[in-house]
């Protein structure tokens, strides 16, 4: 046990994020030298630049919503630890985890489900809108198509998971229309031990 | 103290005189006394010594760096298309037109976040991670106290590398870089003929041997039965400017690049007086157009020797070869693809151009246990029936990619420095739109 934790002791807070997170030493060590890579002005946090380094992420069609979600509004520069804690969503559920805080875990399937919900919900106000929604399809499609088209798409989805009508999908309506959904398999990734 | 100044001159004296009739000669005559196997084989035992030790002591905790070369994460490689299909098989088929769900940022949140966590292209930029700790000190990601025995070996390293290796080296490589100019220029004062061929190859291989004893660099060469001839085009994926002398060490080729100043241009221009090369002025190489001529007629003229080109355009971190620029495919010429392989254990070969300097880069090298490649030589190919440029490209790039054990990657080389270009983004667009939308159109009134 003892050489694991010093060969951690250059990470800051360690030892705190691998129980909050359920990330392993080995983990936490290998993320930490991803951040260092993408950190290439060694400032001590990503910027959006940083990001837009990785050319298979500017690939991605909602990459500014994903890199907004580590950037939380107000800061443009997220640190190691906000970086390891938004990762830490994508763990597979039934990671093993040696004690169970008293806040839900990142990687519980509401958490997962709360993460894509904030990626639509934009101005967090914990509600889906139209204009929001219709946001989101003009990014992911570029807004070739006309806005017709994209209304009347908008449209069917937002029926269908807007159950009360009240013209915004709240967090539950969210849960609802997903439930079917494998949440824990197709919202992790597979970290290697 | 006059003494200790006659004492300094003299053990100097001893120092070049010994270099000379070791080392300088034996290169220049290509035959080998067998000082450097023996140091090799030391090195060896000693690496593997030294692995063993901290496999030994990291046995009973769990070792970090047990997947260096592994990926962190396991990625699916299903395609959009299939992966939205699966998404959205949990709900009912939608009524008529438009088929976009909730569900479908679930599929690409996770691929970007994946990328973040571990992408193909921005691990070529950075030196390769090591299995096991090679006892020097700027691979040392976090030094522990192991052993005392491991420690006095790492000192005793140190004190080899700089104090004894790495003089040696800037002096061999010193007297090789003038030899080459001194050479060359005296070769370009005789007339052409056979004589002055020969002489010239003769001049430049030795300068290069010289200059790769300057880096304790042990070349194997495979296949050499096809080697790069006359009149052809020799392309090999690049990892550092020293790729030159690996290859310069077997064989004479015709450079292309542009024209410097300072040193390399006075190289440069002695070079060019005893065997043609092609050397570009600045503005010159912006006209494609140009620069294929001018490489048409040299590959044309069958007494020229082959030229040496490195597609990739830029160092990569000799892990993956990176896409190969289409303009030397197009000339219509032979092409005599080589693989090179460098050992990482022994020395970091990677010019990481962004953090180390030219010179910076060479005194690392040089106070590096050695530098260990293979080189494979690989049969010529010529561009195919209905083959255009780009694809000849790549299946040249395959075939170096599979014999040197590397990774066969489309991304550009470029993007080191340069951002990816939106068109890339738009594809990935497009073609989730012809999911979404794709459908509409099929229903349209």
């Amino acid at each position: 046990m003892g050489s694991n934790k010093s060969t951690l002791q250059h990470i800051p807070n360690a030892e705190e994020l691998m129980e909050e997170t359920g990330f392993s030493a080995a983990h936490i060590q290998r993320l930490y030298d991803r951040f260092q890579l993408l950190d290439r002005d060694q400032m001590g946090g990503l910027r959006n630049e940083d990001f837009e380094a990785i050319p298979e992420l500017v690939t991605n069609p909602i990459k500014d919503r994903i890199i907004g979600a580590f950037l939380s509004p107000g800061k443009d520069m997220v640190d190691f630890p906000s970086f390891v804690r938004v990762l830490a969503h994508f763990q597979p559920t039934n990671s093993k985890r040696s004690k169970t805080s008293s806040q839900e875990q990142y990687n519980s399937p509401t958490r997962k489900l709360q993460f894509v919900f904030q990626l639509y919900d934009q101005d967090r106000d914990g509600k889906i809108s139209k204009t929001e929604m219709l946001q989101v399809l003009q990014e992911m499609l570029r807004m070739e198509e006309t806005d017709e088209q994209l209304q009347s798409v908008m449209e069917k989805a937002f029926q269908e998971a807007d159950l009360d009508q009240d013209d915004a999908i709240s967090f539950d309506e969210f849960k609802k229309s997903l439930e079917k959904l494998d949440i824990s398999e197709k919202m992790s990734i597979g970290f290697l031990c | 103290m006059e003494d200790l100044w006659v004492a300094v001159l003299w053990g100097m004296k001893i120092w070049l005189y010994l270099i000379i009739s070791l080392i300088m000669v034996p290169a220049m005559f290509g035959f080998s006394l067998g000082i450097s196997e023996t140091y090799m084989t030391i090195l060896i035992k000693t690496l593997e010594w030294a692995t063993l030790k901290l496999q030994k002591e990291k046995a009973d905790e769990q070792t970090l760096k047990t997947s260096a070369s592994n990926g962190l994460i396991q990625r699916e490689d299903g395609s959009m298309e299939k992966e939205l299909e699966e998404l959205r098989r949990s709900r009912p088929k939608p009524p008529v037109g438009g088929d976009f769900t909730l569900s479908d940022c679930f599929y690409f949140s996770r691929k970007g976040i994946e990328s973040i966590v571990e992408d193909e292209v921005t691990q070529r930029f950075s030196s390769e991670e090591l299995v096991s700790w090679n006892l020097l000190t700027r691979t040392n990601n976090d030094f522990e106290y192991i052993s005392l025995k491991l420690t006095l070996v790492y000192g005793l390293g140190i004190f080899v590398r700089y104090c004894i290796l790495a003089p040696l080296r800037i002096t061999l490589a010193c007297i090789g870089l003038t030899w080459l100019v001194i050479g060359t220029s005296a070769v370009g004062f005789l007339p052409n003929s056979s004589v002055k061929y020969w002489l010239s190859e003769w001049v430049h291989v030795m300068c290069y041997r010289i200059c790769a004893r300057g880096l304790s660099a042990a070349i194997r060469y495979h296949n050499r039965e096809n080697k790069p001839k006359k009149g052809g085009i020799c392309v090999a994926n690049h990892t550092t400017p020293i790729d030159i002398v690996i290859l310069c060490n077997d064989g004479c080729y015709a450079m292309v690049g542009q024209v410097h100043g300072g040193l390399m241009g006075i190289v440069q221009r002695a070079m060019v007086r005893s065997c043609p090369h092609v050397w570009f002025e600045r503005a010159e190489m912006k006209d494609r157009h140009l620069v294929t001529k001018r490489l048409k007629d040299h590959v044309n003229d069958k007494t020229k020797l082959p030229i040496l080109i490195f597609p990739e355009g830029t160092c990569v971190n000799n892990t993956s070869v990176m896409m190969f620029k289409k303009g030397s495919f197009e000339i219509g010429a032979t092409i005599y693809p080589v693989a090179i392989k460098y050992d990482p254990k022994f020395g970091d070969a990677f010019w990481n151009s962004s953090k180390y300097s030219m010179v910076s880069y060479l005194l690392r090298m040089m106070t590096s246990w050695a530098l260990v490649c293979n080189v494979w030589y690989l049969p010529a190919m010529h561009q195919q029936e209905g083959e255009d440029a780009v694809q000849f490209a790549n299946r040249v790039k395959s075939a170096i990619a599979h014999q040197g054990g590397l990774v066969d990657l489309q991304w550009d080389g470029g993007l080191k420095r340069a951002k990816v270009k939106e068109t890339f983004r738009e594809q990935q667009q497009k073609k989730y739109s012809n999911m979404v939308v794709g459908d509409e159109s099929s229903n349209s009134d």
